[in-house]
């Protein structure tokens, strides 16, 4: 039995925000995008209160495997420990508070503190400090060793976390987030993909700005101008990418979902016909398609449009509150540093065929794969980065208080609700932010109850 | 018989052989024996080098993209040591299509990023010219400072380049520009700019 600590319920002190009137049906307030008191209580609120995403199990594959992330501004060790149990370590001497592990990635059995020498062992505990005949205390007291995230839950992969003993069960929490993560999963050999190095880009502006972006259909023809210009320049490129967004998108076949605890999902995949190659045949130039979709099709003849479409990006953003955005063959995670900084991390992910399904064409897959998840991130979210930079600037002018996000709102007949709750709208709608930001407020206004755990 | 493609068109050089050839010739290449010391030819790199900057910081794309060789590569990597671009994503990885397709979206005027433009001044030393196993290539390694102003503000992007250059009718061209960043692995703020 492991032991829990309380390090005191959230309180509010009277939290000096009056949530109401911050977020309206129609609009928020510039303050939940730049008032630093505001970010702290969400590194507790939300970063902490909900189930968040901390990493995923391909990168620490064999045991004593250890990466290092954050849950909101806590920095931890996220590990596979020596008898193969995933865990979220503190990432913090229990002597000084020093960091004890400072590589972003490696294997360790054991971590000592470079300061003065405290050593744990990667179940947390603490194995021995220098000269214990100076202490008078018992160092096998649990107090001694790291704390550690008393709920971790892992969903295809998928490695969450929450300090929070009232949230729900992770698949509760996850809902009908599911499915969408279930075919985007199921579409690989296995049902499964490796990360494998990521596109790593920070940008000055609200972490929530990423979140408010990544259902949005609205901004792509304006924001990726420049991208959708570049992808169809050459006459036998017509048509190619996210070209469906230029005429009329509310009147195409793709829809935005509002899924409930904050997820949203955005569905382009009905824009693109229901064959094997199609999408391949959206996917924009990208270095090498020539030559391995020529050699693809040698050696796998009509197979090799099934094959082809896994290296093309999957036209879905599943968007999973607060931090995990799974999109094209990309899974992004939202880290928010501060209140005006937030890093975007565009982890790439690769094919694995242990069952032989792709006759050995993984390689060749992925070869093809690492380029076409390049496109993006170098011509795509570079651009959205700077607008969020600019709403942040923006949003610096005090009197002019509020941010709309009503787009849909109003018009009869627009925003469909089946039984389960689920909402479903045309994809330039703002149904999804209006409802995950209504979450969002919830969260706010309420009193998490958060613990650490330690071993005993 | 072997079709001529236009690589401005279509990505047939990008093949199993390229990749080889790439990892392979930018692995344990800077080594001591194989340091030109011809002074002339070392003259030859810098002022090479030295030109290229200058275009860039005059933001003459056009001119630049001529610099290279028609099946060519611009390679940022995301780690230190580049490792195998086929297992793994780089920061930017341009054959020649998709390099005249970022010049491309740089004039579209669209590109936000990079409305209004970078500023640079870019200083580039420490030239360092290396054999290779073929008479007309060789291997130029220098560092770089690239001091950027953009919206206001004014930061140094810094690394050490490798150009692999080949001697043409017309003199060098480039073959792969590999640009190294110091901070190639952590996450970087606006990467929009041409290295």
């Amino acid at each position: 039995m492991s032991k829990l600590e309380n390090p005191g319920r959230v309180e509010d002190f009277g939290s000096p925000h009056d949530w109401e009137r911050l977020v309206q049906e129609d609009r928020v307030h510039r303050l939940i995008y730049t008032d630093p008191g505001i970010f702290r209580e969400e590194m507790t609120k939300i970063f902490g209160a909900v189930w968040v995403y901390l990493a995923h199990e391909s990168q620490i594959p064999r045991n004593d495997d250890f990466v290092t992330v954050h849950l909101g501004l806590r920095p931890l060790i996220v590990l596979r420990d020596s008898r193969g149990g995933v865990r979220a370590l503190y990432n913090r001497c229990t002597h000084r508070g020093t960091t004890i592990c400072r590589q972003d990635r490696g294997s360790a059995k054991a971590f000592q503190c470079p300061y003065h020498g405290w050593t744990y062992l990667n179940s947390g505990k603490l194995s021995g400090v220098p000269w214990p005949d100076g202490y008078a205390c018992d160092f096998k007291d649990a107090k001694f060793n790291l704390a550690q995230v008393p709920r971790i839950a892992i969903y295809r992969g998928f490695i969450f976390g929450t300090l929070n003993s009232d949230a729900p069960p992770l698949l509760e929490y996850l809902g009908p987030i599911t499915r969408p993560i279930d075919e985007w999963l199921d579409r690989h050999p296995g049902g499964r993909i490796v990360f494998c190095e990521a596109n790593r880009l920070k940008y000055r502006g609200n972490w929530k700005l990423a979140y408010d972006n990544s259902a949005d259909g609205y901004h792509v023809v304006f924001s990726h101008r420049s991208l959708l210009d570049m992808e169809n320049r050459l006459e036998e490129d017509p048509d190619k990418g996210m070209s469906y967004y230029r005429s009329k998108p509310d009147e195409a076949p793709m829809y935005v979902q509002y899924l409930g605890h904050g997820h949203h999902f955005k569905d382009k995949r009905p824009n693109v016909a229901k064959r094997p190659g199609a999408l391949w045949e959206i996917e924009g130039a990208h270095p090498g398609m020539e030559h391995y979709e020529a050699k693809l099709r040698r050696r796998l003849g009509a197979k090799a449009d099934r094959v082809l479409d896994l290296a093309s990006s999957e036209p879905v953003n599943i968007n999973v509150f607060p931090n995990l955005l799974i999109l094209g063959n990309h899974v992004q995670v939202i880290e928010p540093v501060a209140v005006d900084e937030t890093k975007l991390t565009w982890y790439a992910t690769a094919v694995v065929d242990d069952s032989g399904e792709l006759e050995g064409a993984a390689e060749d897959v992925n070869a093809l794969r690492m380029r076409t998840q390049e496109g993006f991130p170098n011509f795509g979210e570079v651009d959205d980065a700077v607008n969020f930079e600019e709403i942040q600037r923006g949003l610096q002018a005090l009197e002019d208080e509020w941010v709309y996000m009503h787009r849909g709102l109003g018009i009869p007949g627009r925003v469909k609700v089946a039984a389960d709750g689920v909402i479903t709208a045309p994809a330039t709608d703002e149904v999804f932010m209006r409802e995950y930001i209504k979450e969002w407020k919830r969260l706010m206004q309420a009193r998490p109850n958060l613990v650490v755990r330690r071993e005993p | 018989m072997q079709q001529k493609h236009d690589p401005s068109r279509d990505s047939h050089y990008v093949d199993d052989d390229f990749y080889r050839d790439l990892t392979a010739s930018f692995s344990d290449w800077q080594r001591d024996e194989r340091l030109v010391a011809d002074p002339v030819l070392r003259e030859q790199c810098r002022a090479f080098l030295d030109r290229e900057a200058r275009l860039l910081d005059e933001r003459r794309f056009e001119e630049w993209l001529a610099l290279f060789a028609p099946e060519c590569l611009y390679w940022v990597p995301g780690t230190p040591d580049g490792g195998d671009p086929r297992k793994e994503v780089a920061i930017s990885f341009d054959d020649r299509r998709q390099l005249e397709g970022r010049v491309y979206r740089l004039r579209t005027g669209y590109a936000w990023s990079q409305v209004p433009p970078s500023r640079t001044a870019r200083l580039v030393s420490n030239v360092e010219v290396f054999a290779t196993d073929r008479e007309a290539v060789r291997m130029v390694r220098s560092n770089f400072l690239i001091s950027e102003f953009r919206a206001g503000e004014t930061r140094v992007l810094s690394g050490c380049y490798a150009h692999r250059l080949a001697r043409g009718v017309d003199g060098w061209q480039i073959l792969v520009k590999q640009v190294n960043l110091i901070d190639c692995d952590q996450n970087l703020r606006n990467p929009s700019l041409i290295l």
